[in-house]
């Protein structure tokens, strides 16, 4: 301490590791930002010289095409922006049923890898080496050309039920409409589930109280099923169900799923899948077998032993890399591309641009957007990491 | 005194070696299992029949054209009669032997670096990493040496693949270890343009990335100088990698103890030597299996040019499959193409569990 007092002041010298900390940040912006500025004047000149004119003036234009796959309504004569939201929305529709999908299939294959069963080990072993190991595109390109396409046309579907039709035109299904009872059957499910909040409230009370278990699930189930059951009995069905109906050549009524989701969704679902169930195997693995022996001899049976001690550990190794997993599948839906399924990349980024010449605003936008999809999955994730992880001393 | 009786010998127990007391033991332990057992044959029965006889018994395998194809299941003769379009794309026929030497080349001169025995590997290595893509690059695509000239739209099929897969992976190495040990560097302007680098790759498709060097790359560049299809999205796919790279990189960065750094230090290194002697070998080495995961990840991601038109495997697949001499054949084409990358990407995936093995010297904490 003594001598620093009377340390001589320290000139601007090259040998100061802080003087040089500064030149080297000093030369990266400066390097950066003419990087930067060389870029932006080249594509001024360029852009000159081609006749573009840059702005976001083109999103007010009339589209003037068709789109396989709306899920508000559109017309040809509808702007661009409209256009955009359209790839918006059919992107994000991909992403969530991939991810609901994808979830549910790798939980069951990564569970079915740890099976002490050596067959059931054996076939999750070969799903997962085969379908992670093959290309994302080629998969989707594989179901698209080599199955959808090939089914027979609308006369000679597949018939399930007669509810149900699967043809080359993808997979027709009953549309549900929404009829006399639909909007007290809304209003009695938000009265179910707070119902079954201030249940679940009152029974937590009463356990941390007097130790009494209340049996909270075949409660809350019971809660679930019999007030929309009322409901529906006094007000009507809330739905009506419109049955798909071959007219012609084609099915006439009903939702239709167009091959290229089907392919798309498929695709995703598998491929991601493969990756899930690897995670969610070595997250399971990862909890010592003292753990269950610890709760088996605390008198916890097979099923609490794994909801409430298993599971609750692995998810914390489980959840930071199934979030790469979400976004990875975000970021393939763009992959749609490659079958002409109308979402950003292939609606947005391929025709808009095509038609309209605006590179730059295009791809920015389009970059903008997957940039907020894979940030706020993050984000979101991140938020529900920190409520699971282990809270130290 | 009554007289005393033996009472019945005892049954033996259930045999715990061969083949019956391990079927016991692990297809029907309980009648879960059994179930389970049983469920799992089904699918087998299902799935294996039907394909084993498409894909082999049923198959038609000598031929020349579509009508040779007179069987029910697949026609290998169509992958038979494609097969160099698959390999090489639209190469010249009677240049291709220079690809095949560049892949032989590639082959003998890598070998050594797996003989355990063999020394010196880091000078031969690092000779060989100069050395070779030089040559590559000439007997590709000629142009000198009396080699005729085979301009990069002609390059195709599995042979683009692996060009676009090992450029890709070599220029974003050198860029990724640079953008993790910004990402980790005292100084914060560096450290924030290499977080908002790394982070803006990863956060985009790779498709948009193609998109975006296909058709913002002419934009960017001076006026008049045009630049190749292919190099464009060379720039796109090294730009995309080095920030997975710079993760992975990281990663091993974080796991080297603080005491490596610090006696790195005490040692009077300074922040060059102390991370390209002490830090940076033992970091690398411990993420060899990530990287080799990337490539595998990148290797799987070069299907995406198909985007941009270039006519890597998948490419060339499609094409020919939508061929109007050969209609139908979309099947057998991709099942190809699957294989293919499979053995590919299998083998790697093998090959980096392998070294992870190897390479575990207890560092990881």
């Amino acid at each position: 301490m003594q001598n620093q007092i009377g340390a001589p002041k320290q000139k601007l010298s090259f040998s100061d590791p802080k003087v040089r900390a500064w030149l080297f940040q000093i030369i990266t912006i400066v390097a950066v930002v003419s990087l930067g500025w060389y870029l932006f004047n080249n594509t001024q000149t360029n852009l000159q010289h081609r006749g573009i004119t840059s702005g976001f003036d083109f999103l007010e234009r009339s589209a003037g095409f068709g789109i396989a796959q709306h899920l508000i309504d559109y017309t040809e004569s509808d702007s661009y922006a409209r256009v955009f939201v359209i790839g918006l929305l059919n992107t994000l529709l991909v992403t969530v049923i991939g991810v609901v999908l994808a979830t549910l299939l790798g939980f069951i294959i990564g569970v079915a890898r740890l099976s002490p069963n050596w067959m059931i080990n054996k076939l999750a072993t070969v799903y997962v080496e085969v379908f992670r190991n093959i290309p994302p595109l080629l998969q989707i390109l594989f179901w698209y050309f080599a199955v959808f396409l090939t089914m027979p046309g609308p006369r000679n579907s597949h018939n399930f039920g007669d509810t149900f039709f699967v043809s080359s035109r993808g997979l027709n299904m009953p549309a549900a409409i929404a009829a006399d009872g639909f909007w007290p059957f809304v209003a009695s499910v938000v009265v179910a589930i707070v119902a079954i909040v201030l249940m679940a409230r009152w029974a937590n009370k009463r356990f941390e109280a007097t130790g009494v278990p209340f049996h909270k699930f075949w409660a809350g189930l019971a809660l679930f099923i019999v007030i929309p059951a009322l409901c529906a009995l006094l007000f009507g069905a809330p739905l009506h169900w419109e049955m798909p109906e071959l007219k012609g050549f084609n099915f006439v009524g009903g939702w239709v799923l167009i091959p290229e989701l089907l392919a798309l969704t498929l695709a995703l679902t598998v491929y991601t899948a493969a990756f899930i169930a690897e995670i969610v195997r070595s997250g399971i693995k990862s909890v010592s077998h003292g753990q269950t022996e610890a709760a088996r001899s605390l008198g916890l049976r097979p099923g609490p032993t794994l909801r409430k001690v298993i599971i609750p550990q692995a998810l914390r190794v489980i959840i930071p890399p199934l979030t790469s997993q979400y976004l990875n599948l975000a970021k393939n839906s763009s992959l749609a591309a490659g079958i002409g399924y109308p979402e950003m990349v292939s609606l947005f980024a391929g025709t808009v641009l095509n038609q309209t010449g605006q590179a730059i605003e295009v791809i920015a936008i389009t970059m903008s957007v997957y940039l907020a999809i894979s940030i706020s999955i993050s984000l979101l994730m991140n938020w529900y990491n920190k409520r699971i992880a282990l809270i130290e001393r | 005194m009554s007289s005393h009786t033996f009472k019945p010998d005892m049954p033996p127990p259930n045999k715990v070696f061969g083949p019956m007391a391990w079927m016991r033991a692990n297809l029907f332990s309980n009648w879960l299992n059994t179930l389970l057992t049983l469920l799992a044959f089904y699918l087998i029965y299902l799935v294996v029949p039907p394909i084993l006889s498409w894909a082999i018994i049923d198959a038609n395998w000598v031929g020349t054209t579509r009508a040779d194809c007179t069987k029910e299941g697949a026609c290998w003769v169509f992958i038979q009669q494609r097969f160099g379009q698959f390999m090489y794309g639209y190469y010249p026929g009677d240049l291709r032997w220079r690809v095949d030497l560049t892949v032989w080349l590639a082959i003998v001169g890598v070998a050594p670096l797996f003989i355990s025995r063999f020394q010196r590997k880091a000078v031969y290595g690092l000779s060989f990493l100069v050395l070779y893509p030089i040559i590559a690059f000439f007997l590709l695509h000629g142009g000198a040496f009396g080699l005729t000239n085979v301009a990069t739209s002609q390059w195709g099929g599995l042979m683009l693949t692996l060009v676009i897969a090992t450029v890709g992976i070599a220029g974003a190495l050198p860029l990724g270890i640079m953008l993790a040990l910004g990402r980790r560097s005292n100084m914060p302007a560096i450290r924030v343009v290499c977080v908002t680098f790394i982070e803006f790759w990863r956060g985009v498709p790779l498709i948009t990335v193609l998109f975006m060097s296909s058709v913002m790359l002419p934009l960017f560049l001076p006026e008049g100088m045009g630049i190749d299809k292919l190099l464009r999205a060379l720039i796109g796919v090294i730009l995309f990698q080095s920030a997975y790279v710079a993760e992975v990189v990281r990663g091993g960065l974080q796991a080297i103890p603080k005491g490596q750094y610090e006696a790195a230090a005490a040692m009077g290194l300074g922040y060059w030597r102390s991370m390209g002697l002490v830090i940076l070998p033992q970091a690398l080495k411990m993420v060899i299996p990530g990287i080799v995961n990337t490539f595998i990840a990148l290797f799987k991601d070069t299907s995406l040019v198909i985007i941009i038109g270039l006519f890597d495997l998948l490419n060339s697949v499609k094409q020919a499959a939508a061929d109007p001499k050969w209609l139908g054949m979309a099947t057998e084409g991709y099942v190809f193409a699957a294989l293919v990358f499979w053995i590919f990407c299998f083998g790697m995936s093998r090959y980096s569990i392998h070294l992870e093995h190897k390479l575990d010297t207890g560092h990881k904490r």
